[in-house]
């Protein structure tokens, strides 16, 4: 069932770049549907554009809440051992991740 | 009408448990039982620890015959969606990238339960990282609806609600972001609420869109909800959003009566257009009884309720792709093993661990921020958010509550919405506009169609009067017997 029309001039997408920025390896195919589909949800967003909102403040939350502060005090972390449990290569209580720097 | 075990709400149960009808190691059985009898159909779970379950039983038996009863809930099974952190328990938020991961500690809502002798039963499906509206987006397992197995329970709770539905678990909990309690509790027949945004803290819930976030309840009765709710409500220094309002009893504070000389707002947006024909019809019989009980149906408007859907969308995905950012491959993650450097340990493990409508969340959420399209998406969305606010603000100025539907259909079939993703999306209309305005909202079953599945009213109210709404909630239940129908399993 369609609610809404949809928008018949739907953006392009450069998806090459928005996938870079979102860390994610896409497939040829992938890239293909995502570009298809994106631009037609984008298209959608379009009805967004049609409304005046020049002296409208922005909400980034339903209840503003300012300026939440907590006593500076210590409390005991979370030990190691917890903290490592799901790490995928560990070792010497700490992460193992693949080398950064190139020898040089 | 039905006299099984597993089939009774909590208040039947709390008095058999303290008269020593049952006891808790005894009811845990039932519901292990129950799952093993329906859950190859169902598919609610998506993993459970029955001995865990038995001997968390066997302590509030313990309890019970020293007279150290914690509270109502003592002994009473509660299921929780897989994004819900209990230490020691699984958490994959029905994703690759968390199949195996463990949480190591426990959320706030959760520890509540536990401190009021509740037991915890099951990890529950959903729509990966709760994106979703069917939960076939699970990469974990296949949820039906009970009522008809060919049909999706909804999403993204839909194993919290399945597993209520079919007598699984008295009461579960969820996450609503969008709908994602009310919707499926809509779809299989059961009460969902989801809360004001602020009133249960978040800390211990994978997030998806932290602004919009909150966890809610499922179960057989309002009361029952109520109950679960007043137990996990409450501010938490852990949750900076959280907020610190009076925690009332809901439970005392039902009144049968309590719709007597209310306003209920009837929304003209909702139903101007794209509602089925049949649950327009079912939801139109509801009001009229919400009239019958004393209230004065008076119309409202919600102007910018179309916009709530791009505006929903662009907020949800936005938050989502930052979120999302700490799935990394490097530090409690799916890690891809053909990952050569640390550029590929994100790229391969995100595109491995990830499924496909997260993918498209994560990349659509990305390019609403990404510089040159930040203020036409996603500040204009912060920005038409704050009018869908003042629409509702103003609405309540003149009525107690809003009526309306949860969803504009009944459950639908599996893979009918899979390939086209703004379908799915368009499905959510009368619910995201509650999250976008940080309201609390609760759907109760108010029918049957005429192909046997079950339709929800939605009711809204004022952030913070979860007392007043339950009990609105309540006294409409009361005057009806939808809530006392079973699937056949």
């Amino acid at each position: 069932m369609r609610l809404f029309k949809v928008m018949a001039n739907s953006p392009e997408i450069n998806i090459d770049y928005v996938a870079k920025l979102a860390r994610i390896e896409l497939t040829s195919e992938e890239k293909e549907k995502y570009s298809q589909q994106l631009g037609q949800i984008l298209g959608y967003f379009q009805k967004l554009s049609e409304i005046d909102v020049s002296d409208v403040e922005p909400s980034a939350h339903a209840h503003a809440i300012y300026n939440v502060w907590r006593e500076d005090v210590e409390g005991t972390p979370m030990n190691v051992d917890d903290a490592l449990m799901n790490a995928p290569a560990k070792r010497d209580n700490q992460i193992v991740v693949p080398k950064v720097v190139d020898d040089a | 009408m039905s006299s099984e075990i597993f089939y009774k709400n909590i208040s039947e149960l709390s008095a058999m448990l303290n008269s020593g009808e049952i006891s808790a190691v005894e009811l845990a059985q039932v519901y292990i039982d129950r799952k093993n009898a329906v859950d190859g159909k169902v598919g609610a779970f998506i993993s459970s620890n029955e001995d865990e379950f038995l001997a968390s039983a066997k302590k509030s038996d313990e309890r019970r015959a020293k007279g150290a009863t914690l509270s109502e809930l003592d002994g009473i099974p509660i299921g929780l969606k897989d994004l819900l952190a209990v230490r020691g328990q699984k958490l994959t938020c029905a994703s690759k990238m968390l199949e195996n991961y463990v949480s190591p500690y426990t959320g706030t809502a959760m520890q509540k339960l536990e401190d009021a002798g509740a037991l915890f039963w099951g990890r529950l499906n959903m729509d990966e990282f709760a994106m979703g509206s069917s939960c076939e987006n699970s990469a974990l397992q296949k949820t039906r609806n009970p009522w008809d197995l060919e049909r999706i329970p909804g999403g993204s709770s839909g194993g919290s609600a399945a597993a209520v539905s079919a007598g699984e678990c008295p009461a579960t909990l969820g996450s609503d972001t969008g709908g994602s309690i009310r919707q499926p509790a809509s779809l299989c027949g059961v009460v969902g609420m989801k809360p004001t945004y602020g009133l249960v803290s978040r800390f211990g819930l994978a997030a998806f869109a932290s602004s919009l976030d909150q966890i809610g309840p499922f179960a057989r009765t309002v009361k029952d909800a109520s109950l679960v709710l007043k137990h996990i409500a409450g501010y938490d220094k852990f949750d900076s959003t959280s907020v610190n309002v009076k925690i009332d009893d809901y439970p005392s504070m039902l009144s049968t009566e309590s719709l007597k000389g209310k306003k209920a707002g009837l929304p003209k947006e909702y139903f101007a257009s794209g509602m089925d024909s049949e649950v327009r019809e079912i939801v139109e019989k509801a009001i009229k009884k919400v009239e019958e009980l004393g209230a004065e149906i008076v119309e409202v408007s919600l102007p910018h309720t179309e916009l709530a859907i791009p505006v929903y969308y662009i907020i949800a995905t936005a938050e989502a792709s930052s979120n999302l950012a700490r799935y990394d491959g490097i530090r409690y993650t799916h890690r891809s093993a053909e990952a050569k450097d640390v550029l590929d340990v994100y790229f391969k493990s995100r595109a491995e661990g990830f499924g496909e409508e997260v993918k498209r969340r994560i990349i659509l959420g990305s390019y609403v921020l990404s510089s040159g399209y930040y203020d036409a998406y996603y500040l204009r969305a912060q920005k038409v958010r704050t009018l869908i606010r003042n629409d509702f603000e103003k609405a309540f100025e003149n009525v107690d509550f809003i009526v309306a539907p949860t969803s504009p259909t009944t459950a639908f079939k599996v893979g009918e919405k899979t390939g086209d993703p703004l379908s799915m999306y368009l499905s959510d209309i009368y619910t995201i506009n509650v999250n976008l305005a940080g309201l609390p909202g609760i759907s109760v079953p108010c029918g049957f169609a005429s192909d046997g599945m079950p339709v929800g009213l939605q009711m809204i109210g004022k952030a913070f009067d979860e007392s007043n709404l339950l009990s609105y909630a309540h006294a409409y239940e009361s005057a009806c017997e939808w809530s006392k129908r079973n699937p056949q399993l």
